[in-house]
């Protein structure tokens, strides 16, 4: 057994799957440690908003100010409040003032607005163009001198008389250190459709995929390992009967069973657990299959004849004689259905008949309302791209290890 | 011959067996589902009626049309005389339409789409494992990983990253549909140009995964036979590379045609999810908005049309598999 071990953790292959699949169980477990809570708590009310860093504004206005001069500053606001629609717009009046822009790069900042400042004139009327599109190019000149001029920006709270009235003003070269603002909050992956934060849903969507991929794999290695053991070991009658329900449901496809089984136990009853055992009650073929067959080739052995006259029970003889024998591949179909269980929940999640969506976070639901509120159009990459990337992740890592063991065990594939 | 004539005898007997409890399965999964889908498309209907009599009516006129009124095994007999001509009752969601309508205007964009790019996906994938088998160093390297990964990456995901990348951010093709949205399908050039580019994200999605497994596969069999004896005793005889590699890539193959009959079914599980995604006007699709609108008698008949067409595909390979496996052969003559 240590020895196997030993050898297993020298496969490159086994280690690389084995660390991606443990990195990721860890963060499971230790990701909820710094970021308690419900996962399915909707701290935002918009959809989709973006990852990053977001600072209260409320609070940072009462926030201790330092005064910074920097060179750059006035640029780089007068960039960020430059929508990609107003540059466009301003290379338009260039064009119909009639210079040329052909040099002009859109995302020069410096460039655009000097070019502008030579050009734009509030009286000039180009051909063609209507009445409010002057007025939109007279309110975007208004902001671009506004944003130059150093003004500063008034906070008024209303008084008794219900007048406002200035309570305190903010410098442009006001500065707040983030760490003095009472709510910082960052969102690494942004929030959902539902305004809930990405991250902390994935990493729970994680955990409960995961759950579901080990049950389904377990139920359907269990039936699949009894069968083929019976079928194979027994023969006779036994086999014949098992085999032609095998044959039976190797044809049928399993993700067909699976639509049909869980439509019909309807949305209120599939918890995440219903969802994971109906998986492994329709994947066991492959398992019952195999496992026959390696039975069948072992069946004869010696040790198993000499088992058999001893005297010893059919319990006794197949969990002493045989089981040994095929453990190695148990292991391996274990992790395979285990893999391919997580898979089929992501489907079945994303046809709508996955685990009932109010209880607890899983991946393929996470994607099932990731598409279906547009976000892979929207350009929402956080609430799909991920999901995607761990569920990868994690076959990939299962798969690695699968391909590991199997050159361990059987050396003829070893490169 | 006499060989032959059993396999196949034997085949077809299986074949008609599985079809049979196929048949049954679809049939009464569906119907034991516990919501009432009569109840629901009167409650549609009926909406804003006071009068409990006339809703009542309404109730038992859908129950009547459907044949949701009659016991079980009834319905089922009615069902099956039906199917055989074709006939799979009306729809719940998109009533008065018949299924059988909706699933014809379906089962082309799927067939025509998953099949191509199974057998693509099947074909480039042996090839490319192949030749990292056979020359291994820096292509096999470099290339298994990137099939391993690529064969894990789920079909659905697949389809979102292209259609992320492709559609939405270069916008080299339409973002979702068969066909141009604007367009009634016809045999215009127009039509089939759109059909194409439409075409293309759906294909390269399925095909892309199917590759990356089918590589992994192909490569390690062909492994697996390049240390066999018989190549050993065939490079002692001094028997020229190029002739031995064709004899184990031809060993090797066998097992990668039964391993597709075997995973076609998962495949286009796969491959039905993905159609959602781009909303190709296939069965997948369809059964999408079965589900959603809890049509049985659409599910039914899309899980009974997506069964059957998996069960002739396999049986086709099987027979396929009699032909080019000379020891399926020699077992037939010998018997």
């Amino acid at each position: 057994m240590k020895n196997t071990l030993r050898q297993v953790f020298h496969s490159p292959k086994f280690v690389i799957g084995f660390c991606i699949f443990v990195a990721i169980l860890l963060t499971m477990l230790i990701y909820p440690l710094f970021n308690p809570g419900n996962p399915l708590e909707m701290i935002g009310v918009g959809t989709f908003a973006p990852p990053g860093t977001y600072v209260s504004l409320y609070d940072a206005i009462g926030t201790n100010t330092e005064t910074l001069r920097l060179s750059d500053a006035d640029d780089n606001r007068i960039a960020k409040a430059l929508s990609n629609e107003d540059r466009v717009a301003m290379v338009e009046w260039f064009t119909a003032m009639g210079i040329d822009v052909s040099e002009l790069d859109i995302n020069d900042t410096d460039a655009l607005l000097d070019l502008w400042n030579e050009n734009y004139d509030e009286s000039a009327k180009p051909a063609g163009m209507t009445l409010a599109k002057r007025k939109y190019y007279k309110r975007l000149n208004n902001s671009l001198v506004s944003l130059r001029a150093a003004d500063e920006r008034i906070i008024a709270e209303k008084n008794d008389e219900g007048e406002l009235e200035k309570v305190d003003s903010i410098n442009k070269t006001d500065y707040v250190n983030i760490k003095d603002v009472a709510n910082v909050k960052t969102l690494p992956l942004g929030t959902d459709n539902f305004g809930r934060d990405v991250l902390k849903e994935l990493v729970s969507a994680c955990g409960t995929s995961i759950k579901i991929g080990l049950i389904a794999g377990a139920v359907a290695t269990l039936i699949g390992l009894v069968l083929g053991l019976l079928a194979g070991y027994l023969g006779g009658f036994a086999d014949d009967l098992i085999m032609f329900v095998t044959n039976i449901f190797t044809v049928i496809p399993s993700f067909i069973l699976l639509i049909l089984i869980s439509n019909s136990i309807g949305q209120e009853q599939r918890g995440a657990t219903v969802v994971a055992l109906v998986i492994g009650l329709t994947s066991w073929t492959w398992t019952t299959r195999s496992v026959r067959s390696q039975v069948i080739s072992l069946r004869n052995r010696d040790h198993v004849n000499l088992s058999k006259l001893s005297g010893h029970s059919l319990v006794r003889i197949v969990l002493t004689d045989i089981l040994p024998y095929i453990a190695s591949y148990v292991v391996m179909a274990f992790i395979l259905q285990v893999s391919s269980g997580i898979l089929s929940e992501a489907q079945l999640s994303l046809l709508g008949l996955g685990p009932k969506t109010t209880e607890v976070p899983t991946l393929g639901l996470m994607m099932n309302w990731a598409m279906l509120y547009s976000a892979h159009t929207n350009g929402s990459w956080w609430a799909y791209f991920p999901v995607i990337l761990v569920i990868t992740l994690i076959s990939f890592s299962l798969n690695l290890m699968n391909t590991g063991l199997d050159q361990v065990f059987n050396p003829t594939l070893r490169d | 011959m006499k060989g032959y004539r059993k396999y196949f005898g034997k085949k077809i007997i299986w074949f008609l067996i599985t079809f049979v409890v196929a048949v049954f399965l679809n049939f009464f999964l569906p119907r034991l589902m516990p919501a009432d889908p009569v109840a629901a498309i009167t409650g549609k209907l009926a909406s804003g009626m006071s009068d409990a009599s006339a809703v009542q009516e309404i109730y038992e006129h859908y129950a009547e049309e459907f044949g949701t009124n009659k016991p079980m095994a009834q319905q089922f007999l009615i069902f099956c005389k039906n199917a055989i001509h074709g006939n799979f009752g009306l729809s719940f969601s998109q009533y008065p339409r018949p299924v059988s309508d909706i699933i014809s205007s379906a089962i082309m964009w799927t067939v025509c789409l998953q099949l191509p790019a199974i057998l693509v996906g099947w074909f480039l994938g042996n090839l490319l494992g192949a030749l990292a088998a056979y020359i291994r160093k820096g292509f096999d390297k470099v290339l298994m990983p990137v099939f391993l990964f690529l064969g894990n990456v789920p079909a659905f995901g697949m389809a979102v990253v292209l259609l992320v990348l492709f559609a939405v951010t270069l916008k080299w093709a339409p973002i979702s549909g068969g066909y141009g949205f604007d367009m009634i399908p016809n045999f215009s050039w127009k039509f089939i140009k759109s059909v194409i580019s439409h075409y293309q994200l759906p294909f390269w999605s399925i095909v892309l995964v199917s590759i990356g497994g089918q590589a992994v596969g192909m490569r390690s069999m062909s492994i697996y036979e390049l240390n066999a004896d018989y190549v050993k005793y065939a490079r002692f005889l001094g028997i020229k590379d190029r002739k031995i590699v064709g004899y184990v890539f031809r060993n090797a193959m066998l097992p990668q045609v039964t391993g597709l009959a075997l995973s076609i079914g998962t495949m286009i599980g796969g491959a039905l999810v993905a159609e959602i995604i781009f909303s190709y006007p296939g069965l997948g699709s369809v059964m999408y908005s079965a589900v959603t609108a809890a049509d049985y008698p659409l599910i039914s008949a899309t899980t009974l049309i997506i069964t059957i067409m998996v069960l002739v595909v396999t049986f086709l390979l099987d027979i396929v598999y009699g032909f080019i496996d000379p020891r399926v052969k020699a077992a037939q003559f010998d018997s």
